[in-house]
């Protein structure tokens, strides 16, 4: 049981990573504008598929490195897409917003289908990657350290940009007191549109992990857009800090519960886990600061 | 705040499920020169991997058949629909197919959550489900002609090969629903009788693709064999994820049941090579007939397109629905039905097989090892053919199927 326990501690750890990169789009868009993007989950997709795409043209290691900036800077881009040309007009509308990407997302998913077939491509890990070591007799795939480690630089670069930049005092500001910063003269237009591609851009990133791990489907996006809202919700919306803490519990909860029950069940487990979370604590792990009288 | 927070978990809970209804009315019986039938596979979602060659290898009996002058003089035109990996759609098409389009037979489904779906369908519109994959047994319908293998014709010879291997402890790996669960339940009564353990048992949703939890199972178990009845796409997770934990099938060898050369070389033959695959029809069966179906399939979908056993068994029902057509002289589902099950042997890329009077078919069994070229080596077979048993005594005492 101790190596098993051991084990799924290190799997909880990579699977919040995946949580955590997928979520942090969401939850920025999300406390910023109050927009669910219901294709966030398609920027994953999105991100595989350019990183399938990138290893066509340069194989191996470097591939996987190139990989990344790549499913970046492309899911930024449709994520920009997507906000300027739609989110931006509906932003008023909740449910609105909320259905018009949800066609987005199925726009995505057939295009996926239809470009590179419905069956999956695979990406294969350069060799560095597809090994792993074995520590205290917990078997360790470098696959997954990979992740962690590049959710830990991912979040770090977020928190540098959040509290040292100028477009980071911006989003601050926005995200505080949209009103207010509009009228002291900040763009806020541009500082929404910033975060989305941000956004999108870490789930791009997030697809590029996903990749290493299975193959790449239009919907595979699907699988992890659930537990990335759990996430965002349990988290406090809009906060960064609250969004890592919930999704390194989601996660961890999600592995342990694996050891006593099946996936699905866990799966589950992690829905009702949610809930009764938010029956005790209705502000989430962290309660954003704002200055408006939200209801 | 919080109303908006409430609004982003309802939006959770709620993806999770979305369905739509259709209805109509149509009638069956073929009127002028031609004959409808439908071809429901998943051409979509996580089953496209293994059903669009099944679509393929279904249409191309259909055209086969209409180059020859068709069935008792009429042209075979055929319906195709998109189950999309999800019963409740298989469900609706079926009811389309039959009651809005009025087909006369339907060629189709693959996991058994999409058969069990749609079998209602079918008992109230009377109408007959060519049904080309190995399942679980535990059914037993009228309507619906059961092509692909039953326990004893693929799990059981599977695990009997792995006895006679000399592996003593087992780990059941599989997707979350009714074939995987039943298919288990029936090997675990089967290796407690013989005395063998089985050390863990471990299943992931349907298209899901963390295995991360199920892999440290296994590490902790120390099995001698994996019997895997996972299907689609999650088993290049799967495989991926063994890998990158340093199992490799040389140390800890797989048995794969849903896992043919299409799979295999999706995936990659890299990734599955050295494993073992439990079927009733492997590509490389040598054989006159095979070679030409072969032939006649790469000529039509490209020269690396690659051939199942569930491939054939779509093949081979249309060719035994047109046999049992003409036979009952009549299209009418019953007198099919009826005649299917007392046609006798005919023969097939996969040899001569029959259907029983049970609706299902006797075929042989067959154990390969997938080599690095993405196809089988046949290391095993049962000799003889295998008469269908829809109900394993072990797991199900008692039952037996009367049609």
């Amino acid at each position: 049981m101790d190596a098993l326990f051991l084990n799924q501690l290190f799997n909880g750890a990579s699977l919040a990573s995946l949580y955590l990169l997928a979520a942090l789009g969401l939850a920025l868009s999300f406390g910023l504008m109050r927009v669910i993007n219901m294709a966030h989950g398609e920027m994953l997709m999105l991100g595989g598929y350019l990183a399938w795409m990138t290893l066509l043209v340069v194989p191996g290691a470097l591939g996987i490195i190139l990989a990344i900036p790549v499913a970046f800077i492309g899911a930024a881009a449709m994520g920009g897409l997507i906000q300027s040309t739609l989110i931006r007009r509906l932003s008023a509308r909740p449910l609105d917003t909320l259905l018009a990407t949800w066609g987005v997302s199925l726009i995505l998913q057939q295009g996926a289908r239809d470009l590179f077939g419905a069956i999956g491509v695979e990406v294969r890990a350069p060799e560095w990657l597809s090994g792993s070591f074995t520590l205290a007799g917990i078997t360790l795939p470098s696959a997954r350290l990979f992740i962690i480690l590049i959710a830990a630089l991912v979040l770090g670069a977020l928190a540098l940009l959040l509290l040292k930049t100028r477009i980071g005092l911006l989003v601050r500001a926005v995200n505080q007191d949209r009103m207010m910063a509009s009228a002291v003269g900040v763009g806020v237009r541009r500082v929404d549109f910033t975060v989305f591609c941000l956004g999108s851009g870490v789930a791009g990133l997030a697809g590029v992990m996903l990749a290493l791990l299975g193959p790449v489907t239009p919907n595979v996006g699907q699988s992890y857009i659930i537990p990335a809202f759990l996430v965002v919700v349990m988290g406090g919306l809009g906060s960064i800090v609250g969004t890592t803490a919930s999704a390194i519990i989601l996660g961890l909860f999600a592995a342990l519960a694996q050891i006593f029950v099946d996936v699905s069940v866990a799966q589950m487990l992690l829905l009702v886990f949610v809930i009764l979370f938010i029956q005790v604590r209705p502000q989430g792990v962290v309660a954003v600061k704002t200055r408006q009288l939200d209801a | 705040m919080i109303r908006s927070r409430l609004l982003m978990l309802a939006t959770a809970s709620c993806a999770l499920a979305l369905t739509a209804c259709s209805g109509g009315g149509g009638s069956n019986t073929p009127t002028g020169d031609s004959v409808s039938v439908g071809v429901l596979q998943s051409l979509t979602g996580t089953m496209a991997i293994s059903e669009i060659t099944v679509k393929n290898a279904e249409m191309l009996a259909i055209e086969e058949i209409n180059a020859t002058g068709g069935v008792m003089g009429k042209k075979i035109n055929a319906l195709v629909e998109d189950g999309a990996s999800d019963p409740s759609t298989f469900a609706q098409k079926a009811s389309k197919l039959i009651e809005s389009d009025g087909v006369s037979t339907v060629f189709g489904g693959w996991t058994s959550a999409s058969r069990k779906a749609m079998l209602p369908v079918f008992e109230r519109t009377k109408n007959l489900l060519w049904y080309p994959v190995q399942f679980e047994g535990n059914e037993c319908s009228p309507n619906i002609m059961y092509s692909g293998a039953q326990p004893n014709q693929q799990a059981l010879p599977a695990l009997e090969w792995a006895v006679k291997q000399g592996y003593k402890s087992y780990f059941l790996v599989g997707s979350d629903y009714v074939y995987p669960r039943t298919a288990n339940l029936i090997l675990k009564k089967h290796i407690e009788k013989d005395g063998m353990k089985v050390l863990g048992e471990a299943y992931v949703p349907l298209g899901g693709t963390d295995f991360s939890g199920v892999i440290a199972k296994i590490s902790q178990a120390k099995p001698a064999i994996i019997i895997n009845t996972l299907n689609g796409d999650s088993n290049v997770a799967f495989f991926k994820q063994l890998q990158a934990a340093g199992i490799s099938p040389k140390t800890l060898p797989v048995m794969s049941f849903s896992i043919g050369e299409q799979e295999a070389q999706a995936m990659g033959a890299g990734l599955v090579e050295g494993s073992y695959a439990a079927w009733n029809y492997f590509q490389s069966l040598p054989s006159d007939a095979n070679s030409k179906f072969i032939a006649a399939y790469k000529a039509k979908f490209g020269k690396d397109a690659a051939i199942t056993d569930p491939m054939v068994h779509g093949y081979l029902d249309v060719y035994a629905w047109k046999a049992a057509v003409e036979k009952a002289k009549s299209f009418d589902p019953d007198a099919v039905r009826k005649a299917a099950a007392s046609l006798g042997g005919f023969d097939t890329p996969m040899g001569k097989v029959s259907f029983a009077a049970n609706q299902s078919l006797v075929q042989k069994a067959y154990i390969g090892k997938l080599k690095a070229d993405g196809q089988f080596e046949i290391i095993a077979d049962s000799g003889k053919d295998i008469a269908p048993e829809p109900y394993d005594a072990l797991a199900f005492p008692g039952k037996s199927c009367r049609l």
